[in-house]
């Protein structure tokens, strides 16, 4: 039996690849595609560290089928900044501290991204909600949660 | 590891897929627990039919009479969402969105968290409390109804065949004087499992709980059902002394093991707790 064939929007670029139907989206992304900003933190979808977007909606790369991203729009932490300009949300974990290490970083950026497209004007709730679930070792999330409101602001 | 990955378009579709290799069969929607699954080395499938294209399959609609109709595909984020549900059981969305995070609500499916029976899940003992029933498809299309309490046997395990295959789970309309509740106890994290959580549904009027139904979830090897608290509240009215002697029979009704999310006694403890905050609850006490 041949291998599914996967057609999907990686960053805005139409890609086409054979995927072993038992690898995740992370091993297409990592291995496959050479983007190695979404990192593998537990690989059982806790973390957050894989978090990618598929069709707008903040998903586990680490849980999801690669055939399962054919047909779909996948964005990743590289595809946010456009041109090399980053994102006011980017520049805000900058200026705020929103990060130490570095490896919750792409996930936390890609999750935070996801919730000000879905409430522009998010409550400390609504904050607390979408981001519980990226852990971070480092930070003690103040800096996080900082960064995002500084990114509300403008 | 490698197998044939196959993702049907029809319902019909997929049924003759089942026809021909349900034995060797693993079938998914959302993807979590069979990722989980089989990188634990827990499944070894060689036929793996995924439901993601399946027509119609993730539709949610509510009837004119406020009864629900939500499809084996629909996501925990697509039930949250719905006004058909928040219309008709907002209850229902709200327990759903207690499922671990808004990652795995985006992916996770209802019909697939039934299908994969884990005792610890959430969707289950809520639906199993509504006194939902799951629509099943067999062997060459024939349709049937089955209570979801009485579809969770064992911890992952359902009483359907290989060849059956959820098709979408149905709540009935409410009444005016129906309420609900989900109360989930997670001690360690938010996006934790449940140490003990209390579905209840009751029709309320003069201060009786009518129609009493109290499953609890993550105590026990299937949704339990707490048929000694319904038992001793009866058809009285309740007060808080009684709330509190009937949820004192949770501690019967469960069968808890030690795990990280807390020891069997203490959950068998916590069961009288929160099913004493549920009846509360339900009784606007």
């Amino acid at each position: 039996m041949s291998p599914p064939t996967i057609r999907f929007s990686l960053n805005g670029h139409a890609r086409e690849l054979e995927v072993d139907p038992a690898h995740r989206l992370i091993d297409v992304l990592r291995d496959d595609c050479g983007l190695t900003g979404t990192k593998e933190g537990c690989s059982v979808g806790v973390c957050g560290a894989c978090s990618v977007l598929v069709n707008g909606e903040v998903v586990s790369a680490c849980l999801l089928p690669a055939p399962h991203v054919d047909g779909a729009s996948v964005i990743t932490i590289e595809g946010l900044a456009q041109g090399g300009a980053l994102t006011p949300l980017q520049e805000a974990f900058i200026t705020e501290g929103g990060f130490q290490c570095g490896i919750c970083t792409p996930g936390q950026i890609i999750t935070a991204t996801a919730l000000l497209t879905a409430r522009p004007k998010p409550t400390d709730a609504d904050i607390s909600e979408w981001m519980m679930g990226s852990l971070c070792r480092c930070t003690g999330y103040h800096g996080i949660t900082r960064a995002i409101k500084k990114a509300v602001e403008g | 590891m490698s197998f044939e990955f196959v993702v049907p378009e029809s319902w019909p579709e997929t049924l003759t897929l089942l026809a021909q290799r349900g034995d060797e069969a693993f079938v998914l929607a959302g993807g979590t627990a069979f990722t989980l699954l089989l990188r634990q080395g827990l499944i070894r499938p060689a036929y793996v039919v995924s439901l993601r294209r399946v027509q119609d399959a993730a539709r949610i609609k509510a009837d004119a009479h406020g009864g629900l109709s939500i499809g084996a595909t629909a996501t925990h984020t697509d039930v949250v969402r719905s006004s058909a549900v928040r219309g008709a059981w907002p209850e229902l969305a709200d327990a759903v969105a207690k499922v671990a995070t808004v990652r795995v609500r985006n992916q996770a499916t209802l019909g697939g968290s039934v299908a994969h029976a884990d005792p610890a899940s959430d969707a289950p003992v809520m639906l199993a409390a509504l006194d939902a029933q799951a629509v099943v498809l067999g062997a060459g299309g024939a349709r049937r109804r089955i209570p979801v309490d009485e579809l969770l046997v064992e911890p992952f395990t359902t009483t359907l065949a290989p060849t059956d295959l959820i098709h979408s789970l149905e709540v009935r309309a409410r009444r005016p004087t129906t309420r609900a509740v989900y109360l989930k106890y997670t001690p360690r994290s938010a996006d934790d499992y449940a140490t003990v959580a209390v579905a209840a549904l009751a029709n309320v009027s003069d201060g009786v709980l009518h129609d009493l139904r109290i499953f609890l979830g993550a105590v026990g090897p299937r949704p339990m059902r707490a048929s000694s608290v319904e038992k001793a509240l009866g058809s009285g009215r309740v007060d808080a002394r009684a709330i509190d002697d009937a949820a004192a029979l949770a501690r019967d009704d469960v069968d808890p093991i030690d795990d990280l999310r807390g020891s069997a006694v203490y959950k068998r403890e916590m069961a009288r707790v929160w099913t004493a905050r549920a009846l509360r609850e339900l009784a606007g006490l």
